[in-house]
C-alpha cells in the first residue's frame, strides 16, 4: 500500500472514530444541560411565584391588620368618646405606641365634616368636608375602604383606611391615614439579587410602591401592564428589548398587583455555570478522544504496515517459487526439444568420425579441415548437451532420495573437493560447527551440490586472498537447523541480489558459468523443505542462510 | 568383433539410422526398430542380448515396452534413453529392471562402455540361473 494510502485510511478511521465518539458525547452533554435547563427554570420560578405569593400575603395581612385595629377601635368607643379630641389624642398614642404605621386619625360625621382629628395636620385637615371626596362615598356604600396611594395634602405618598360605624341612628366614619413607607418595606423584601425588583400597581397600571428601578410611586412603571393579573403567575417577558422574569400576585383585600422581576441571566448563573462546565466536560472529553483515537490509530496502522510487509515479503517468497516452478517446466521443455537433434548432430558428426577414419582419406587436400570441423561439430555438441542437462537438473521433480544424514559431514566433503581450489587461491575455508546438531532425513547429494554451488561462488567472488567462514547451527524453536556460508568478497548491488536466484543469471564471464548453479540450488532446498537466503552488501561480503527441517 | 547382440529402439529415425550405421562400422551386432511393437515382435523371434530403449516414443512408450520386454525376455538388458525432462522416467526404468539409464545426447563410446557392463551383468545373471 502506498503510504498516501495509509494516511487516508488513518484519517477515515480518526474521524469514523471521532464522529462515533463525540457526536454521543454531545448528544449526552446536550440532554443532561437541556433536563438540567427545564427542572431549574422550573425551580426558579417556582421560588419566584413562592416568593410572589409570600409577600403578597404579607401586605395583605398588614392591611388585615389595620382594619382589624381601626374596625376594633370604632366598634369599642361610642362617637361621642371619639369626638373629644383629647381622647381621641389618647388613643392614637396608644395605637402609636404599638405601630407606628398610623399617621393620623379622624372621626368624620355622615355630612363629611371632619369632627375630630389627631395628627400633624391639624390646622390644615380640621375644616376639610370630604363631602365631595370619592372615598367618602366609597365608605358609605361599603362599610370599609382602602384608598390607593396618593399624595394628598401633604403632598407624600400615603393612603387611607376608613370604616364606618352605626351608632344608633347616626353614622360616622373613623378614617386613619397609614404611612406607605411601610408597604413599601414589605415588598422591598422581595429586592433579590442586584438586579431583583418589586412593587404594586394598581388597576390602572399605577405605581403604589417606588420601584427599586425606574419609575416613581403615582407614575406607571417601567414594566408590562400587569394591571389585569387575576392570579398569580410566573413568565419570561419581553419589555423594551430586556428579556425578563415576571412574577405576579394579586392583593385581595385592595385589588392591588404585586409584581417581582428578576433577571434570569442573573438567576441562572448556576445553570450558565452548569452549562460551561458542561461545555469543558465535553470539551475536555473530545480532546481525550482525540489523543486516544490518534494513539490507537497509529498503533493500529503500525501493525497494519507490519502485516503487510510480512505479506510483502511471503508474497515475494511465493512469487518467486511459482516463477521457479514456471520456469523449471519452461527449461525442461526446451531440454527436450533441444536434446533430440543434438543427439542427431552428435551421431552424425560421429559417423562422419568414423568415416573418415575408415576411408582412405589421408591424401585429400581436406581431410584436417573436415576432422577439425567435425570435431568441433562434437566439442560444441557436447556444450550444448552440459547446459540441457543442467537443465534438466534444475527440473528435475524427482522424489529426493532420503538418508539420515550429518550436515557437518556433508560439508566437510564438498570442503574436500574445493580445498585445492581454495588453498591455490590463497581462500581460508573456516568452520564453527555445532557440535550437537541433530541428524535430518534429506538427499546428500543434491544437498553436497548446494553446497559445492554456493563455496564455489564464494571462491569465484574472493577471487583471490580471502575467507569462508561456515556454521551450522540448531533452531530448537523451528526445529530446523540454519547452514551460514559467508565470504569477505566484493558483495553485490541490489538489482544482483533480486535476481541471482533466476535461471541463466550470472555475473561470471561468458562460458564459465550457465548460470544455473543457485536457481538449481534454490529449488532443491524448496524440494527438501528448507529455505534458502542470501544478504549481501557491497564491500562487505556476501552471505548465504540454508534452513533445513530436522526430521 | 563383440560377441553381444544389440537392439536400438528409437522412433527419431536420423538418429537409429547413424547410431546402427556407426555400430555397423564398429563389427557390432546390431539392430533397429522405430517403435515398441515392432520392437517386441523382433524380441519375440531374435535372440537379443542388450536393448537400448528410447524412453519417449509416440504409440508404446519406452517405459511400456520395457515392462513387455522384462516379461518375454527377463535376463535381456535394456537401457533407458532420455531426451528430455523424463528422468522420473529413466528412474521409473531403473524400478522396472532397466539396467540404466542415459540422457540424450550420449558419446558412442560412453554408450557402448554401458552396453558392455550391461552384458557383462547379464553373462553374470545367466550364469547363475
Amino acid at each position: 500500500m502506498e503510504a498516501q494510502q495509509y494516511k487516508k485510511l488513518w484519517w477515515d478511521i480518526i474521524l469514523a472514530t471521532l464522529s462515533f465518539a463525540v457526536v454521543p458525547l454531545f448528544i449526552l452533554g446536550g440532554v443532561i444541560y437541556h433536563q438540567f435547563s427545564v427542572s431549574y427554570t422550573a425551580k426558579i420560578k417556582d421560588n419566584m411565584k413562592t416568593l410572589a405569593e409570600n409577600r403578597a400575603g404579607s401586605v395583605d395581612l398588614f392591611l388585615d391588620e389595620r382594619i382589624s385595629q381601626l374596625t376594633g377601635l370604632a366598634h369599642t368607643h361610642s362617637l361621642e368618646q371619639l369626638k373629644d379630641e383629647d381622647y381621641l389624642n389618647k388613643v392614637f398614642n396608644i395605637i402609636q405606641t404599638r405601630s407606628k404605621s398610623f399617621l393620623d386619625l379622624g372621626v368624620i360625621d355622615e355630612e363629611g365634616n371632619h369632627l375630630a382629628y389627631v395628627g400633624p395636620y391639624y390646622n390644615l385637615l380640621k375644616k376639610v368636608n370630604y363631602h365631595g371626596e370619592k372615598w367618602f362615598h366609597e365608605v358609605m356604600a361599603t362599610g370599609v375602604y382602602v384608598s390607593d396611594v396618593f399624595l394628598g395634602f401633604r403632598k407624600i405618598p400615603h393612603f387611607i383606611i376608613a370604616v364606618m360605624v352605626r351608632e344608633k341612628k347616626k353614622i360616622w366614619i373613623l378614617r386613619a391615614t397609614i404611612d406607605s413607607d411601610i408597604i413599601d418595606n414589605i415588598v422591598r423584601a422581595a429586592w433579590i439579587d442586584k438586579k431583583g425588583d418589586a412593587f404594586l400597581v394598581n388597576r390602572e397600571n399605577i405605581l403604589q410602591t417606588t420601584p427599586r428601578f425606574g419609575g416613581k410611586v403615582m407614575e406607571p412603571p417601567k414594566a408590562p401592564d400587569f394591571a389585569a393579573a387575576t392570579g398569580t403567575s410566573v413568565e419570561e417577558l419581553d419589555f423594551r428589548g430586556e428579556t425578563l422574569l415576571y412574577a405576579t400576585s394579586i392583593i385581595k383585600l385592595k385589588k392591588w398587583v404585586l409584581v417581582i422581576r428578576e433577571d434570569p441571566t442573573e438567576q441562572l448563573t448556576p445553570l450558565l455555570q452548569a452549562r460551561f462546565l458542561a461545555v469543558l466536560i465535553s470539551l475536555g472529553g473530545v480532546v481525550l478522544i482525540i489523543i486516544g483515537a490518534y494513539f490507537t490509530t497509529r498503533a493500529m496502522m503500525k501493525e497494519l504496515m507490519r502485516m503487510e510487509q510480512k505479506k510483502a515479503a511471503s508474497d515475494e517468497v511465493a512469487m518467486q517459487s511459482s516463477k521457479m516452478a514456471a520456469l523449471g517446466k519452461m527449461a525442461a521443455g526446451i531440454a527436450h526439444e533441444i536434446n533430440n537433434p543434438l543427439a542427431v548432430i552428435g551421431e552424425k558428426a560421429g559417423w562422419m568420425k568414423d568415416l573418415l577414419g575408415m576411408e582412405d582419406m589421408d591424401g585429400s587436400e581436406n581431410f584436417q579441415e573436415l576432422l577439425d570441423a567435425v570435431n568441433k561439430i562434437e566439442y560444441h555438441v557436447v556444450r550444448a548437451k552440459t547446459v540441457t542437462h543442467r537443465l534438466l537438473g534444475f527440473a528435475r521433480r524427482m522424489e529426493p532420495l532420503t538418508e539420515r544424514v550429518n550436515i557437518n559431514t556433508v560439508l566437510d566433503e564438498s570442503i574436500d573437493f574445493l580445498e585445492n581450489e581454495a588453498r591455490y587461491r590463497n581462500i581460508d575455508i573456516q568452520t564453527n560447527y555445532a557440535p550437537d546438531l541433530p541428524l535430518t532425513t534429506t538427499d546428500q547429494s543434491q544437498l553436497q551440490q548446494v553446497f559445492l554451488n554456493i563455496i564455489n561462488n564464494a571462491i569465484d567472488a574472493i577471487g583471490k586472498e580471502g575467507e569462508i567462514n561456515i556454521n551450522t547451527r540448531p533452531i530448537k524453536q523451528t526445529n530446523r537447523i540454519s547452514i551460514e556460508i559467508s565470504d569477505n568478497g566484493p558483495g553485490m548491488p541490489k538489482e544482483v541480489l533480486q535476481k541471482i536466484f533466476d535461471p541463466f543469471f550470472t555475473t561470471k564471464e561468458v562460458g564459465k558459468g550457465t548460470g544455473l548453479g543457485l536457481s538449481i540450488s534454490y529449488s532443491i532446498i524448496e524440494k527438501l523443505g528448507g529455505k534458502i537466503m542470501v544478504a549481501s552488501e557491497e564491500g562487505q561480503g556476501t552471505t548465504f542462510t540454508i534452513y533445513l527441517p530436522v526430521r | 568383433m563383440e560377441k553381444f547382440k544389440i537392439l536400438v529402439v528409437d522412433d527419431e529415425q536420423d538418429f537409429l539410422e547413424t547410431i546402427l550405421k556407426r555400430l555397423k562400422a564398429r563389427k557390432i551386432e546390431v539392430t533397429g526398430m522405430e517403435s515398441g511393437y515392432k520392437a517386441l515382435e523382433f524380441v519375440d523371434t531374435h535372440d537379443v542380448d542388450v536393448i537400448i530403449l528410447d524412453v519417449k516414443m509416440p504409440g508404446m512408450d519406452g517405459i511400456e515396452t520395457l515392462r513387455e520386454i522384462k516379461k518375454k525376455k527377463p535376463l535381456a538388458e535394456v537401457i533407458m534413453l532420455t531426451g528430455h525432462a523424463s528422468v522420473e522416467s529413466g528412474i521409473q526404468g531403473m524400478q522396472l529392471g532397466a539396467f540404466d539409464y542415459v540422457m540424450k545426447p550420449v558419446a558412442l563410446d560412453e554408450l557402448l562402455e554401458k552396453v558392455r557392463q550391461a552384458y557383462d551383468r547379464k553373462v553374470i545373471q545367466e550364469g547363475k540361473a
